[in-house]
């Protein structure tokens, strides 16, 4: 049989099977037989869909990206974990950040740095931060409305200087110099946009992800834990800091010594 | 050995792919085709068949862009040219589609010679009758790159490289002259190796010149008749200065 795939018109529901077909094949699945089909298919991404209950942020300033995130999992009102790796590190010179489903974003930036790899030794050149980011894209799109959910920022560091990206379940992808994605994103921008200035140090630039996440944990109850800075360079990634964010408001907000009452004195 | 070189998917008993034997014969008995790499600038260069009175020489090209950065010259079965460009004209779009970024002039050449070595291990096909010279500028670094595929799907990069009919000529001629030039020496050196094997004369050959700005530019017969022109001027003038000034008495 001749192999006449190459001419047909390409969609963007396929991916390239070139290479290792069952890694990257599409899924497909028999619809369920029920009356209303689209009411059903939204009642199960509503069940599916996790609210993205995180903080994460990323910024291009002069030296590089800063890229922030808090550690807190919650599922409804509990806190089922107060240490989650909310930064991936894809490779050496590529992060990725995870809001929303904590499986889909592991699952599919471990996905990532696998597809990177080959890409690097096919090539003999490292993937640039625009095809990591759409390669995750063109995967998550071909997954539109099957009840992934992902919100992810891929910074990174390549031949045409520093990247970011904002890419997510719907299959959006946006370039840009600042995001913030999670429930505590509102709070994380309100510090960050006041505080943010391009000619910044690192020392600078990482104390403003810090703080700014830490406010963001401070108001939004599905952010805290820890909150881990990492600073991204011509050299790859660096991890700046990780602190709790509770001590980090007693560093901020030291306790004032009150005035002492006046004593019960004797009578 | 008669019965080995039927089906591709045969080897024979010493090792041969005799359909890929035949298929580089029948790329032998191509137009030749020269590819030089300068250091800012590449040059293709093919033999024209003179063409008919009545046909329309614009619709016969040896001479093909796969994307504005890469170009590809080859010898062998026009037909099966066609259907392997047209192929990888797309895969240099699909490429742009889904990493945001140009070919790189090795990828493509991988991809072609992946596509040719496909036909040489499938039932029922013969392989591709072409040998292609591939050529083009990376996208970010702007290095210039020349890259030879044959009709068993090997490819390998070359400053200077010949194909097609009295190929190993050529390439015997590029070996002794050729230098790291640029500019119009590029040019200059491309068709004085054409010319070894092809009828001197601007109508017999046809000359791209590509560059990082411009990308291809498929010279016309008037500029291509200036440099070979100025090419005989030289041969002449060299021809006459080995015969040195008359000896004195």
């Amino acid at each position: 049989m001749l192999d006449f795939s190459a001419l047909e018109p390409p969609t963007l529901h396929s991916l390239p099977s070139s290479v290792e077909p069952h890694l990257f094949a599409a899924p497909s699945f028999q619809l369920p037989a029920v009356a209303d089909l689209d009411g059903f298919q939204k009642a199960a991404v509503q069940m599916v869909k996790p609210a993205k209950g995180t903080t994460t942020l990323a910024f291009v300033f002069k030296h590089g990206v800063i890229v922030a995130a808090d550690s807190r999992a919650s599922m409804g009102n509990y806190i089922s974990s107060q240490s989650v790796k909310k930064i991936l590190e894809i490779n050496p010179y590529l992060l990725g950040t995870m809001a929303g489903g904590a499986a889909d974003c592991q699952f599919w930036q471990r996905n990532l740095g696998t597809r990177c790899r080959l890409h690097e030794l096919a090539n003999k050149r490292r993937i640039s931060v625009t095809g990591a980011s759409k390669l995750l894209a063109n995967t998550l799109y071909s997954y539109r409305g099957m009840g992934l959910s992902m919100g992810t920022m891929i910074a990174g560091w390549d031949e045409t200087g520093p990247g970011l990206y904002y890419v997510d379940s719907e299959g959006g992808r946006v370039k840009g110099t600042r995001f913030s994605v999670g429930s505590g994103s509102t709070y994380a921008y309100g510090v960050l946009d006041t505080g943010f200035n391009w000619d910044m140090s690192i020392d600078e630039a990482v104390e403003l992800a810090r703080r700014a996440i830490y406010h963001a944990t401070f108001r939004d109850g599905a952010s805290g834990g820890v909150v881990s800075v990492y600073y991204v360079g011509p050299a790859g990634w660096k991890k700046m800091s990780g602190d709790d964010v509770g001590e980090l408001h007693y560093s901020y907000y030291p306790v004032q010594e009150a005035p002492a009452e006046a004593e019960m004195g004797e009578a | 050995m008669a019965r080995y070189d039927r089906a591709i998917t045969v080897f024979s008993p010493d090792g041969h792919l005799f359909q890929v034997e035949y298929a580089l014969e029948a790329v032998r008995k191509g137009n030749a085709a020269v590819g030089v790499r300068g250091t800012d600038t590449i040059v293709l260069g093919v033999e024209k068949k003179s063409t008919a009175k009545l046909q329309d020489a614009r619709t016969v090209r040896k001479i093909l862009k796969l994307d504005e950065h890469v170009s590809l010259a080859f010898a062998g079965l026009t037909a099966d040219a066609r259907v392997l460009v047209n192929r990888a004209r797309i895969e240099c779009q699909s490429h742009r589609l889904t990493v945001e970024d140009p070919v790189t002039v090795e990828y493509i050449t991988r991809f072609i010679a992946g596509l040719q070595q496909k036909y040489t291990q499938s039932g029922g096909v013969r392989p591709f009758g072409i040998s292609t010279l591939i050529v083009g500028f990376d996208p970010y670094t702007g290095v210039p790159s020349l890259y030879q595929t044959d009709p068993s799907g090997t490819f390998s990069a070359w400053k200077a490289n010949a194909t097609g009919r009295n190929s190993n000529s050529v390439r015997e001629f590029l070996e002794k002259n050729y230098t790291e030039t640029s500019g119009t020496e590029t040019v200059k050196l491309a068709v004085r190796a054409l010319l070894e094997v092809v009828e001197s004369g601007g109508k017999n050959i046809e000359i791209a010149v590509m560059t990082k700005n411009e990308g291809l530019r498929l010279l016309d017969e008037a500029e291509v008749e200036e440099i070979v022109a100025g090419i005989e001027a030289e041969k002449a003038a060299a021809e006459a200065a080995k015969k040195g000034p008359p000896r004195d008495q």
